[in-house]
């Protein structure tokens, strides 16, 4: 019982930890973004040079075939892209590097 | 059985540090999350000789890419799943909008550097065609008609560039690591100097080439710098860690030699 509370409360400290370092890194991120370029737009660099020296030289960027850069739709498939990039990485790396019963490759 | 005993064992043991991951991995996603602009060829932009120009030029590389990964996926077992792996990681790396502060723009790393040295440079170009024409299709990232010329920058001149500045500095006895970082970075410069090639020809008409090939790559400097060296770091990170976990998997990619291995 009390070794179930230790861990309990190792397992909270952890996490205070874990949230602290978060905490500090999204403050010094938000302190960089908002006071080195206040009026940035943070364009990509497709826009920034890409799309402005083609259009300086008559060639103007067209609409995608399959436009879903329209609204919050991009931040959605851009969601679903990373999260099952996301999940594919991962199983993969774990059928690389699982160390019992026989890695992939194993002799 | 028992190796799922042993997974959930594990992740029992560091509750703490698993659910930290989990945070920091949410917190980035909604940090990062921005328009998804960044530096692929955009459509429309290139003229129609042009377009069928670069498909032409991409069209062997992949074909080449195909029938290699027959070979080496029947050779070797193992080498599947790293190719889903490196596919995986090539999508989201070169998906992914970095904000540089030193800019203020956004830009993205290529991957390709790292699939060439893993996974060869033939099979690293199909790698990333895939990625692009994912993006290209579905995440307004890139065009479909600019795809060759994306393909040729991209996948070819980074794969090829990463995997032959490995090979030479491994020759040179210099370490895995260093190794693999100044491939990263090089694998990512040597991208936008494409570009800017595949741009300046493509968008020139009457003008002559040289001055726009330099407005273009200098205009590149001040994102793509730092995020070469992010790029090299990610490279360097990603042999690194293979180097601890599978060494023999590198020994049979013949990245490194039997005697090297630290595990």
């Amino acid at each position: 019982m009390r070794e179930g509370s230790e861990s309990a409360g190792r397992c909270v400290e952890k996490l205070l930890k874990a949230l602290l370092i978060i905490l500090c890194f999204s403050v010094v991120w938000a302190f960089l973004c908002v006071n080195a370029f206040a009026s940035g737009k943070w364009e990509g660099v497709d826009e920034s040079v890409v799309e402005r020296v083609a259009k300086e030289h008559g060639r103007e960027a067209s609409k995608p075939f399959i436009n879903t850069d329209q609204g919050d739709l991009l931040l959605f498939v851009f969601l679903l892209a990373g999260a099952a990039g996301g999940f594919a990485a991962g199983y993969y790396w774990r059928v690389l590097t699982e160390r019992k019963s026989g890695r992939v490759g194993d002799p | 059985m028992e190796r799922h005993t042993a997974h959930g064992a594990r992740f029992r043991a560091k509750p703490g540090k698993a659910f930290a991951v989990l945070l920091l991995t949410a917190h980035c996603s909604l940090f990062a999350a921005s328009d998804a602009h960044a530096m692929h060829i955009s459509e429309g932009i290139l003229p129609v000789g042009w377009v069928l120009f670069w498909f032409a030029v991409a069209g062997p590389f992949i074909a080449y890419g195909l029938y290699r990964l027959k070979g080496r996926s029947a050779a070797d077992l193992s080498f599947k799943p790293l190719v889903g792996l490196m596919a995986a990681v090539v999508f989201i790396i070169s998906c992914m909008p970095v904000p540089v502060i030193t800019a203020g723009t956004c830009s993205h790393p290529c991957g390709t550097g790292m699939s060439g040295v893993l996974l060869g440079p033939a099979i690293s170009v199909l790698v990333a065609s895939v990625a692009l024409l994912i993006q290209a299709l579905f995440l307004s990232h890139g065009g479909v008609t600019t795809l060759g010329a994306n393909i040729v920058s991209m996948g070819i001149v980074g794969s090829y560039t990463g995997y032959i500045v490995f090979r030479t500095l491994r020759g040179l006895r210099v370490t895995i690591g260093v190794a693999a970082f100044v491939a990263g970075l090089l694998a990512d410069w040597a991208t936008y100097l494409m570009t800017s090639i595949e741009l300046a020809e493509g968008i020139r008409g009457n003008a002559p080439f040289l001055p726009l090939f330099w407005k273009l790559l200098v205009a590149f400097v001040p994102t793509q710098l730092p995020i070469g060296i992010l790029e090299g770091a990610m490279t360097a990170g990603m042999l690194v860690l293979l180097h601890k976990k599978r060494p023999d998997l590198l020994v049979r990619l013949c990245i490194i030699k039997s005697g090297e291995t630290c595990a």
